[in-house]
């Protein structure tokens, strides 16, 4: 489903990603650990294109976003073709960006109007179904600066489904939520991983990560140390970097 | 007092001033209808990345700002005969200098709107599959609106009063009609009822953006 291949990508002087590799297989939910700057996040922006990548290879179904060339470095597709690849992309944020001067039910429909062409009936059938899905059919006429935190980020959810991704991303999805929040949150993504929905969740919440996950990665400095069943990774056999890592967390 | 006190006096000296209203009126709406336009695209090619585009615009914006109306009135009024060879007639040269002045004030109360825009909301777009130009017009233009209405009703209220300027280059607009009339009739009272018709002008003005300030008020950012 998704292949990235030998991923390097600086900052300036500073390398963020150095040479990362890593599958995903359809129905797989794999969970991103790692401390702030070990390139997690860096990581799934790459992915959703909104970083470029240095040198390596991004393919998603089947079909090369970045390829590198005999050099090695990363040739993107064009406009066009990298944007209907990236539409097998979804992306929630930490900080939800819902465009605050639509309505719930409008942030839900636009983009599937305006960029898969659906009709206005039919992306109006869809979203309401998502937003009965996150449980939030009652919000649907209200704006987001009327909604809770967790509430505005059940929307995002809603609204990257709405583009039926094949690959559903999610950036530290609670980072910005007290805990009561960030359990509705969850439970929404717990939810679609019992729907064997492919996602690629990077978070702090270890808990999570062992219950839902079915691969935990674990990164540090710009390279993956562990990469395996979350039990494997989190459970009493783990390394000693993620033992350490883990510590500091309070898990 | 000649008019103030008498009624009938002030109708006929407001009615010998109406060709004046219209002249100013008119400066008012065309300056308008072309530097908000041309504001916009000021704004977006200041902030190209290529310095060949941005450098040159923000030359522009200083000169345009950093030099007085009045001085840009005459240098359209009698520079552009002389170098180009063509008369421009004083209104059209009027509404040329108040629109390339006001937009480039207009420019940089677009660009200070649209960079205020989160970077989040360019991110979540093109997630979502927008192409740049959808974001803009759809995500970033909207929310930028709201945004600068403060600011925009600031420089429409002195437009209304700027456009005095223009009886330098003897355009017969308001302010020219009164003194005209006040030298005739030796009196300083047209002018103050000149003044009066600039305050009800910005009246509306006012009463127009906290209309509109008010439609947008249907969400917070």
């Amino acid at each position: 489903m998704l292949q990235v291949q030998n991923v390097a990508k600086a900052f300036g002087t500073q390398d963020v990603l150095r040479g990362v590799s890593l599958r995903v297989s359809r129905g797989e939910v794999v969970a991103i650990i790692g401390r702030s700057g070990s390139g997690k996040s860096t990581l799934l922006r790459c992915i959703n294109h909104l970083e470029t990548i240095d040198s390596g290879s991004i393919i998603i179904g089947g079909e090369a976003m970045a390829q590198s060339d005999a050099s090695g470095r990363a040739v993107y597709k064009k406009d066009a073709e990298l944007r209907r690849i990236c539409l097998k992309m979804g992306l929630v944020f930490q900080d939800y960006n819902l465009f605050p001067h639509y309505s719930v039910l409008k942030n839900l429909v636009m983009p599937q109007v305006m960029v898969l062409g659906r009709s206005r009936a039919q992306a109006k059938e869809k979203a309401l179904a998502l937003l009965e899905k996150v449980g939030l059919a009652d919000k649907a006429d209200e704006y987001p600066c009327n909604l809770s935190g967790g509430q505005c980020q059940r929307v995002a959810i809603a609204r990257a489904l709405a583009m039926d991704p094949e690959i559903l991303c999610f950036d530290e999805p609670t980072s910005a939520l007290d805990p009561q929040l960030t359990h509705e949150v969850l439970s929404v993504i717990r939810q679609l991983a019992d729907e064997q929905r492919t996602m690629i969740v990077v978070t702090h919440e270890m808990n999570f990560a062992r219950d839902v996950a079915d691969r935990v990665i674990y990164m540090e400095d710009g390279v993956i140390v562990e990469d395996g069943p979350a039990q494997q990774v989190l459970g009493s056999e783990r390394s000693a970097a993620v033992r350490a890592f883990v510590g500091e967390s309070g898990y | 007092m000649k008019y103030f006190n008498n009624p009938e006096a002030f109708i006929r000296l407001v009615l010998s001033m109406q060709d004046g209203m219209t002249a100013t009126l008119t400066i008012f709406a065309l300056t308008l209808v072309f530097s908000i336009p041309l504001g916009m695209v000021i704004a977006l090619l200041r902030m190209s990345k290529h310095r060949v585009v941005s450098a040159p615009i923000s030359l522009y914006i200083l000169v345009m700002r950093g030099t007085p109306l009045m001085l840009q009135l005459f240098a359209v009024y009698f520079a552009i005969p002389m170098f180009f060879g063509v008369n421009l007639d004083r209104m059209t040269a009027t509404i040329l200098a108040f629109s390339l002045n006001y937009a480039a004030y207009f420019a940089e109360i677009f660009r200070g709107g649209i960079m205020s825009i989160p970077v989040g909301q360019y991110e979540a777009s093109s997630v979502l599959g927008f192409t740049p130009v959808q974001t803009f017009f759809h995500i970033v233009l909207p929310q930028v609106v709201k945004r600068v209405l403060l600011p925009v009703s600031n420089e429409v209220i002195t437009l209304v009063k700027d456009t005095s300027l223009a009886n330098i280059i003897a355009v017969s607009e308001l302010f020219r009609a009164a003194k005209n009339e006040a030298s005739r009739v030796a009196s300083v009272e047209p002018l103050f009822v000149a003044g009066l018709f600039y305050l009800l002008m910005n009246g509306a003005v006012t009463l127009f953006f906290s209309w509109l300030n008010n439609r947008f008020a249907y969400y917070k950012d």
